[in-house]
């Protein structure tokens, strides 16, 4: 249970933040915290408080898979959250997938349906249309 | 002509013996059926038991194919049933390796100067990244839902 009281903080942004789903689990000294985030401001909140705990992320004491993407329907406005560079959209969902468009860094674009976890059908304003790496969508409202 | 009485009469014997086969058959079937385990079946054809259906483990497996052999009037045992696969004794929604490591590549995939490796459900990540970088990279390595991450990066 210590792992608990070490992340105690981001344990209780969780439950502020209205984590829906949410399971905890110790494993072989690793605490596993998973859910399905309301917004991506949600799920970033949850990444800062983690991050405060542990600035480098390298403890190995802790998976924190939040979903900010469970609720999501088609419509929905997804926030190209890359670091500066232009998001891809591919023809699979691979990064083996022929790039068939892209879109800007800031950019909103259009969700389409859930291929995986990883992997998000969205549309630009453009018309384009393929798989991108979900990492880099943040849902807005 | 008289090659086709000797047929007609070939004829006549094989279908008197096809007849007088079955109800056996299904004598044998019954009585194997009943030393089996739920789950599993036994069909039986000229003698021929084949088994089908799934067994806890390969011991049992073994020991029905054993048992139905020695039923009155089989002569032999086909042994067609499986084993069932046991569940991992891994925590529930713990991605296989396979899994991890085509996610672990496509998350890693815009930062070439990371190297990410998987075993045993542990990814390990070595190299180097922008600490600006550095929260998508977790972020998408931890929605894999490894076992273990072991950052071991150089942070610049």
């Amino acid at each position: 249970m210590a792992l608990q009281e070490k992340y105690k903080e981001l344990i209780a942004a969780a439950a502020s933040q209205g984590i829906t789903n949410l399971k905890m689990e110790e494993q072989g000294n690793v605490l596993h915290i998973s859910g399905n985030a309301p917004t991506g401001a949600a799920k970033d909140a949850l990444w800062e408080v983690y991050g405060k705990i542990d600035p480098n992320f390298s403890s190995g004491d802790l998976v924190l898979d939040i979903d900010a993407g469970a609720g999501l329907v088609e419509g929905a406005q997804l926030k190209v959250t890359t670091t500066a560079s232009n998001l891809n959209i591919r023809k699979e969902a691979s990064t083996d997938g022929e790039v068939v468009g892209k879109a800007k860094h800031g950019e909103i674009v259009t969700f389409v349906r859930k291929e995986n976890d990883q992997w998000w059908v969205v549309k630009t304003k453009d018309g384009e249309e393929g798989y991108s790496f979900s990492t880099y969508l943040t849902p807005i409202g | 002509m008289k090659l086709s009485k000797i047929l007609m009469g070939l004829l006549f014997f094989i279908s008197v013996f096809a007849f007088s086969c079955k109800p056996k058959d299904a004598d044998i079937m019954a009585d194997a059926q009943k030393v089996l385990p739920a789950g599993t079946m036994v069909q039986v054809n000229d003698g021929v038991a084949t088994l089908s259906g799934e067994f806890k483990d390969e011991a049992s497996r073994k020991n029905a194919e054993e048992t139905v052999s020695k039923v009155k009037g089989v002569k032999s045992v086909v042994n067609n049933a499986t084993v069932m696969q046991a569940t991992a004794p891994m925590q529930t929604g713990v991605a296989s390796d396979d899994m991890l490591m085509k996610g672990a590549k496509d998350a890693a995939k815009d930062f070439p100067m990371v190297k990410a490796e998987v075993n045993g459900g542990i990814i390990t990540l070595t190299g180097e990244i922008n600490r600006a970088s550095l929260p998508k990279l977790m972020m998408a390595i931890n929605a894999l839902n490894p076992k273990k991450i072991e950052n071991k990066l150089t942070i610049k």
